[in-house]
């Protein structure tokens, strides 16, 4: 809270100024990662519209209803979706202060993103053992480039993930750090918005008859 | 941030409360009980669609496509609002601002290119097999 000192000068007219204006930087922090990730928004739209267009051409090859395994793919969702909310209870320990809870909770959830990659990566390497490498149709390679542009991005998330909690070990909660945590915070919770429309666009309507 | 200054006299103003109000504090958290509804919400959201699909529950899978996107949909929302903590007050606007244009440029994105290549296809010249293998 900043404080905020009246001058009274003699003529009665009151003039006032704000001590300190800490605070302000943060909202501009937060408010240009959000146009990031409004912009990454925009990259995903065109890998989706890309997917979307060539998504049905198989050249004589495997369909998305021949090689996805949505019981696989389930699993993968609910571990993006755990992390989300382990995430969210890191910010709340944050938030009280609990530097130690807050560490705890960013290592689960680093646990279930890792579990999310590691599985992303079993079926990667599954389908190009089975020859349905991003080379074979348009619907390979629509299909790797979207779902390893997301799978990249959270790996990136993951290595900032670590980061940050060598950096909070190191420095504990201090407002620079607090403000790292909120912008991953937010990207992290982009990517599980992102996911919602990987599995829904591609997995589940994949597999359709 | 809003400045009150209740002035009992003109002439005598150094018995003044100031209350400098902050709002910025109150995007980017949420509270326990926020993040557990989105969390439940979002398991709804997400098993239903995986369940339709995988039970074949609908014959017509065009029916199915329509409803797993209005699930989508709806856990798009239920993340922005719990997840993201989404509301119009937020930044003073701005990120709801900058939300509505990126969704503006998205369906534009979207159906523009889906529309287009759909039309392309149906227009091109027809070709045989033996045609395609001779092409340059």
């Amino acid at each position: 809270m900043a404080q905020s000192h009246p001058v009274a000068a003699d003529d009665a007219e009151l003039r006032f100024y704000v001590a300190d204006e800490h605070g302000h930087a943060e909202g501009g922090t937060m408010l240009g990662f959000w146009l990031y990730l409004m912009s990454d928004c925009l990259i995903f739209a065109i890998l989706f519209a890309t997917y979307g267009v060539l998504g049905r051409n198989y050249a004589a090859g495997p369909s998305g209803a021949d090689l996805f395994d949505l019981k696989l793919v389930a699993v993968n969702t609910s571990m993006l979706l755990f992390s989300s909310i382990t995430y969210g209870f890191a910010m709340l320990e944050m938030e009280k202060g609990d530097q130690r809870m807050t560490q705890r909770w960013l290592a689960i959830t680093g646990a279930f993103g890792l579990c999310f990659i590691g599985l992303e990566l079993y079926e990667f390497a599954h389908l190009i053992h089975e020859g349905a490498t991003p080379q074979r149709s348009a619907f390979l390679s629509s299909f790797f480039t979207l779902v390893g542009t997301h799978g990249l991005h959270v790996t990136f998330g993951l290595i900032w993930l670590v980061t940050l909690m060598v950096q909070v070990h190191q420095r504990g909660l201090i407002p620079a750090n607090r403000r790292r945590l909120m912008c991953l915070s937010m990207f992290w919770h982009f990517l599980d918005v992102i996911w919602i429309g990987v599995f829904t666009f591609v997995y589940l309507m994949g597999s359709l008859k | 941030m809003s400045a009150r200054a209740p002035v009992s006299d003109g002439r005598h103003a150094e018995t003044v409360q100031v209350e400098v109000v902050h709002d910025h504090h109150e995007a980017g958290h949420g509270s326990r009980k926020e993040y557990i509804t989105g969390f439940v919400l979002s398991v709804i959201l997400t098993a239903i669609p995986f369940w339709l699909v995988m039970a074949e529950v609908f014959s017509d899978s065009r029916v199915t496509s329509l409803v797993i996107m209005a699930f989508a949909v709806a856990q798009i929302v239920v993340h922005m609002v719990y997840f993201l903590h989404m509301n119009a007050r937020s930044e003073g606007g701005w990120t709801m601002m900058a939300l509505i244009f990126t969704i503006v440029l998205v369906v534009i994105a979207l159906s523009g290119s889906l529309w287009v290549m759909y039309h392309l296809n149906a227009n091109m010249m027809p070709m045989s097999p033996g045609d395609m293998r001779t092409m340059p």
